[in-house]
């Protein structure tokens, strides 16, 4: 059924339609309507599961990793500093192998408060050994959503479903909601391979000395490596029953361009319309709107990003004294590699400052007038 | 030999704790838990954060305990378990105990909050505090349960711990819970009647389990149970129970009430203090032990 729903209220049905079973979760703004609507979802029956009001975000994620090892699939969404505030609790969630679903709606980091987006809060968060998918739509929302509790469930890693606050958390948008017994077909119920139970009782997580943990964390790397080819598998699956497609990446035009824009999230749509707009001044540019940061899609970002003449990374976000990340690790893919395009690494848009078609435009200029960069980071739109 | 009196066993002989595990001898802790479990049976889960028990359980992949345990952050015992409640309630375990099992530190400092939010909530769960009055397992500590004047490694002689004891059960009588009770290790009987009474009850029970540690009391280990049962009998901790935050009731009458001092000098920690430091800590014994009649009494 097609609604009008906005960004937030999209998680929430992705975590209605995925049949979480316990959902705990602390209010914080932008993310508010995502665990109101699951509140009246869970009161009217329209979805079987425990709702927690916990006291914060920290009890949020350790209640989630509780239900999950009690063999409930779970879900919580939470934003900025209920993300940092959760940090433990992620390495928890991943080290555990307790393959919980967030939906985090990117705000930048206070002080100052700041409720508008930017991508430090999820990005800060990108060594805990958690997916991160990040959408550009309420319907790849949705539909990130659903695949999101099918990969984690299948390798046993927590992923984060991550949307733009306001430009898409509270941007009312047409989704088609698909119909639960389809989404039933495609969804499982979770199967654990082992759970707190009085049948078999098991301690989980005991004190781990250096002659195992090393292997622990060799196997949930090995696992994240199969993460790629599984998003693929898994949004062919779901494009067979519901007809859209989601794969790690959405490379536009990039085939025959020469500088390629590296973008993700809202910003990443934006890109898409300003690379028609500059394609019909004849200018030879692609968009290269990374769905998946982790694991990092090392295969597809070397095929897509090698032909080009120049890559132009566009970052929502700073690792200070560093570069935007998405920049860091798009160099890391490429490097070493002859003939490799040079990176250019542009910082815009923190804080919620609006990244327009003109910013992008901006962007392909500064990049097309330097062979090389001339500075680590070029910012666009900055007051200096 | 016709005529010989065999003493009547009390408790269950069923055991959930392994022999061989890592607790110190004369562990207060290791006991506590036993009797519990004794109370609690097989259908229970046990969410231990960062505590002496989430190392006597053994290392990875090993484990004493014939219960199943997660082992949680350190702040997260009531939390983790209110998830694992909610967990098991959804797939159909209804009937499982789901136990935190935390020290003082996990319980008075770091955890308040979320045991604050779990109780406030009334979460289905039991959750144990075992204290044995400070950071024992990272090496003695002082934690708010730690008594005023007593030494640990942050609190040295030259600078005692000059803050009373935190009164966490106060606390939680103020969040109205269904059901709370002090117990020792000394009284196993009265801490098994009392936990098989919490196992009947729903929502957030509460225990607070005297639990003496040699290691860190500086005291012999064949000396924890009496040193619990003196810590009764002079009132430093009585034992009672209270339900939804009033109605408190004594479990152990004292009749004849007896002054701290045996119990203080049977502990190094204590072996600094002078006459003037252990009368001002018997005057507080007195008024908290006053306090716990008035209760008693419904005053």
């Amino acid at each position: 059924m097609r609604k009008v729903i906005m960004g937030n209220h999209a998680l929430s049905y992705g975590a209605m339609l995925g049949r979480a079973q316990v959902i705990a979760a602390y209010p914080i703004t932008p993310q508010t309507q995502v665990v109101e609507l699951l509140s009246e979802m869970c009161a009217d029956g329209t979805l079987a599961a425990k709702f927690i009001k916990v006291e914060s975000e920290h009890s949020a994620m350790a209640a989630c990793i509780g239900a999950s090892v009690a063999g409930a699939r779970t879900f919580t969404a939470t934003s900025a500093q209920g993300l940092a505030l959760m940090h433990e609790m992620l390495h928890w969630a991943s080290g555990g192998r307790h393959p919980v679903v967030l939906g985090n709606i990117n705000r930048a980091m206070a002080p100052g408060w700041s409720i508008w987006s930017d991508q430090n809060d999820s990005l800060s968060e990108r060594d805990t050994g958690w997916m991160q998918f990040y959408c550009s739509s309420n319907q790849e929302v949705l539909d990130t959503t659903i695949q999101a509790f099918k990969v984690a469930e299948a390798l046993f890693i927590p992923a984060m479903v991550i949307l733009d606050a306001f430009s898409l958390s509270h941007t009312y948008e047409v989704v088609d909601v698909p119909d639960l017994d389809k989404v039933d077909a495609f969804l499982p119920p979770f199967k654990p391979y082992a759970r707190v139970d009085y049948r078999t009782p098991r301690a989980f997580n005991g004190l781990t000395g250096p002659e195992n943990y090393m292997e622990l964390r060799y196997k949930l790397q090995k696992d994240m490596e199969r993460v790629p080819e599984m998003v693929e598998a898994t949004g062919r699956e779901y494009e067979k029953l519901f007809g859209r497609h989601l794969g790690a990446v959405d490379a536009y035009r990039c085939e025959d361009a020469e500088t390629i824009l590296v973008t993700s999230g809202t910003a990443g749509y934006t890109a898409h319309v300003a690379v028609d707009e500059m394609r019909k001044d004849g200018l030879k540019v692609g968009n290269f709107r990374m769905r998946m940061f982790r694991p990092f899609p090392f295969d597809i970002v070397r095929r897509v990003l090698l032909p080009a003449k120049k890559v132009a990374v566009v970052d929502r976000n700073i690792s200070y004294g560093h570069h935007g990340m998405f920049a860091q690790e798009v160099k890391s893919a490429l490097y070493g590699i002859p003939g490799a395009p040079p990176v250019f690494g542009f910082i815009a848009g923190l804080g919620g400052r609006d990244i327009t078609p003109a910013s992008f435009r901006e962007v392909v200029d500064t990049a097309a007038a330097q062979d090389r960069p001339a500075e680590e980071i070029l910012w666009i739109g900055v007051k200096r | 030999m016709s005529q010989e009196k065999k003493m009547k066993l009390t408790l269950p002989v069923e055991e959930y704790v392994g022999s061989g595990n890592l607790a110190c001898q004369g562990c207060g802790a290791n006991l506590a838990l036993r009797y519990i479990l004794k109370a609690l049976g097989p259908k229970t889960v046990l969410c231990i954060p960062a505590c002496c028990w989430a190392v006597i359980d053994g290392p990875f992949p090993h484990s004493c305990m014939s219960v199943s345990i997660y082992h949680c952050a350190f702040e997260t015992a009531a939390s983790t378990a209110t998830g694992v409640k909610a967990g098991l309630d959804m797939l159909g375990d209804t009937d499982m105990n789901v136990v935190s099992w935390a020290g003082d530190g996990g319980t008075l400092d770091i955890g308040i909050q979320a045991l604050s939010g779990a109780a406030e909530r009334n979460d289905d769960i039991i959750y144990v505090c075992y204290d044995n009055e400070a950071y024992m397992n990272t090496g003695i500590q002082r934690s708010s349960a730690t008594p005023k004047g007593a030494w640990t490694t942050t609190t040295p002689v030259k600078f005692p711990k000059v803050e009373s004891k935190k009164d966490i059960d106060a606390i939680m009588a103020a969040h109205r819970i269904p059901y709370q009770a002090t117990a020792s290790i000394a009284y196993p009987e009265d801490l098994y009647k009392k936990m098989l009474k919490a196992k009947n009850i729903k929502g957030t029970r509460f225990f607070h389990i005297f639990a003496p540690c040699p290691t860190g009391w500086k005291s012999r280990p064949e000396d924890a149970v009496k040193l619990a049962r003196m810590a009764v009998q002079n009132c430093l901790f009585p034992l009672y129970e209270i339900e939804h935050g009033e109605n408190l009731a004594l479990n152990i009458k004292i009749q004849n009430k007896k002054p701290i001092d045996d119990y203080l000098k049977l502990q190094g920690r204590f072996r600094h203090l002078k006459p003037a430091d252990i009368q001002s800590m018997q005057e507080e014994v007195d008024r908290n032990w006053n306090r716990i009649l008035k209760k008693a009494q419904g005053c």
